[in-house]
């Protein structure tokens, strides 16, 4: 395939050859169109693998501490959540829990799902659907986001009790760089070249 | 010629007729020409979302209890908050997160889509930016639902101090999916369409 159609204003364009690094936007709109990455299934992989690493520990070891005089409250990532659950605002739990829990896990799964079988030459069945659906929630993933939240409730309560971050926010905090970078390795140009070209 | 939204492989449209469907030979997903029904569905979807955008204001955000005596807060009297314990960094950043950016992606929708169907060629490319700019945005509007879900998640003392999510809380979060939606179901090819039809 040698030409593609602007995203957003639908101008068409012959493709160029690539340089290992840069964009080539529409000529129009400005819009990107295409995005060299160098080595973009070793890069991708590696990255995803360090993400569900940092994933594990922020799920599972403490998150924030409050403190206050003698009273010390601990809590895990996914507290705020079986507090919504708890006060009876079922939606609003689900809705946290699949933008900061659940989609961040189905990318890297989903990325190590494509990325693998493309290293390995291998065809797997679903991956086209998959690849589509990562594509899709990609705005949805608000861990960024949620960090915000995360400063913004520490200076309000920074008045009354002082909040001790826990090893899992560490882990937070990287895996929202971590993840940006197997993301942003992601070339998708040449993933639906192989993925269509296979099939 | 059609490309495809997903894997942007250009194809050539076959001829079809009413409830038939072509799909793209590469990835499978039905071929459209350009997103369906975008102008009315994004004008019912900016409209519901101006809708919520009321409760999620006026009614509270926050219940806080504290031995005994109970305060409820909407969005921005927790930001007049912030500016009165000296913090008004945060205010500010809650206030456009909040309130400034919902505001703006609604004003933002509208005017593509009125510059749409009023068949407008100015200014195409600023448009279009503008458009980008509306859907890479919303998503940080969600920053005061999670800062309610991390402080409710803390402050759980009992009788010495209680958080607890307000009404507010559920028609804000519907309030900023749906914008979302909304960004994402306008076309901003139609904003082209018009400009190209007008030089031919």
């Amino acid at each position: 395939m040698h030409q593609i159609a602007c995203h957003e204003c639908d101008l068409i364009h012959d493709i160029p050859p690539m340089p290992t690094r840069g964009a080539a936007c529409c000529v129009r709109c400005g819009a990107v169109l295409l995005r060299a990455q160098a080595n973009s299934i070793d890069r991708t992989i590696a990255w995803t693998t360090a993400g569900l690493v940092l994933y594990v520990v922020a799920v599972t070891f403490p998150f924030l501490a409050m403190r206050s005089g003698s009273i010390i409250q601990e809590t895990a990532l996914l507290t705020g959540i079986q507090q919504l659950y708890s006060q009876g605002i079922y939606m609003l739990a689900f809705l946290v829990l699949l933008t900061c829990i659940l989609i961040p896990l189905g990318q890297m799964l989903g990325l190590l799902y494509i990325f693998i079988p493309l290293k390995l030459n291998v065809r797997v069945k679903f991956a086209i659907p998959v690849f589509r659906l990562f594509q899709h929630f990609k705005p949805w993933s608000m861990m960024e986001i949620y960090m915000l939240g995360i400063l913004i409730a520490m200076v309000k309560l920074g008045k009354m009790a002082t909040i001790v971050p826990g090893l899992a926010v560490i882990a937070f905090g990287l895996l929202i760089f971590v993840l940006n970078f197997a993301i942003t390795a992601v070339d998708s140009h040449m993933v639906w070249e192989r993925l269509g070209g296979e099939s | 010629m059609v490309s495809c939204h997903d894997c942007h492989l250009l194809s050539r449209m076959p001829k079809i007729s009413g409830q038939q469907v072509a799909h793209c030979p590469r990835c499978g997903v039905v071929l459209h020409q350009r997103k369906p029904n975008s102008i009315m569905r994004t004008w019912a979807l900016v409209i519901t979302a101006m809708i919520f955008y009321v409760p999620a204001n006026v009614l509270p955000m926050t219940v806080t209890s504290a031995l005994g005596t109970t305060q409820a807060d909407t969005i921005m009297s927790g930001v007049i908050y912030f500016i009165h314990s000296g913090s008004w960094e945060i205010a500010l950043v809650v206030f456009v997160a909040s309130i400034f950016i919902p505001f703006l992606k609604f004003i933002i929708i509208i005017y593509l889509l009125l510059s749409v169907q009023f068949k407008s060629i100015k200014r195409p490319r600023d448009r279009t930016i503008l458009y980008r700019i509306t859907g890479a945005v919303g998503r940080w509007s969600m920053v005061d639902i999670f800062v309610v879900t991390i402080l409710i998640a803390l402050v759980q003392l009992g009788f010495l101090a209680n958080i607890a999510a307000g009404p507010a809380a559920i028609y804000f979060a519907t309030m900023v999916v749906i914008t979302m939606v909304a960004a994402e179901s306008f076309d901003p090819r139609l904003i082209w369409d018009v400009v190209d039809e007008k030089h031919e």
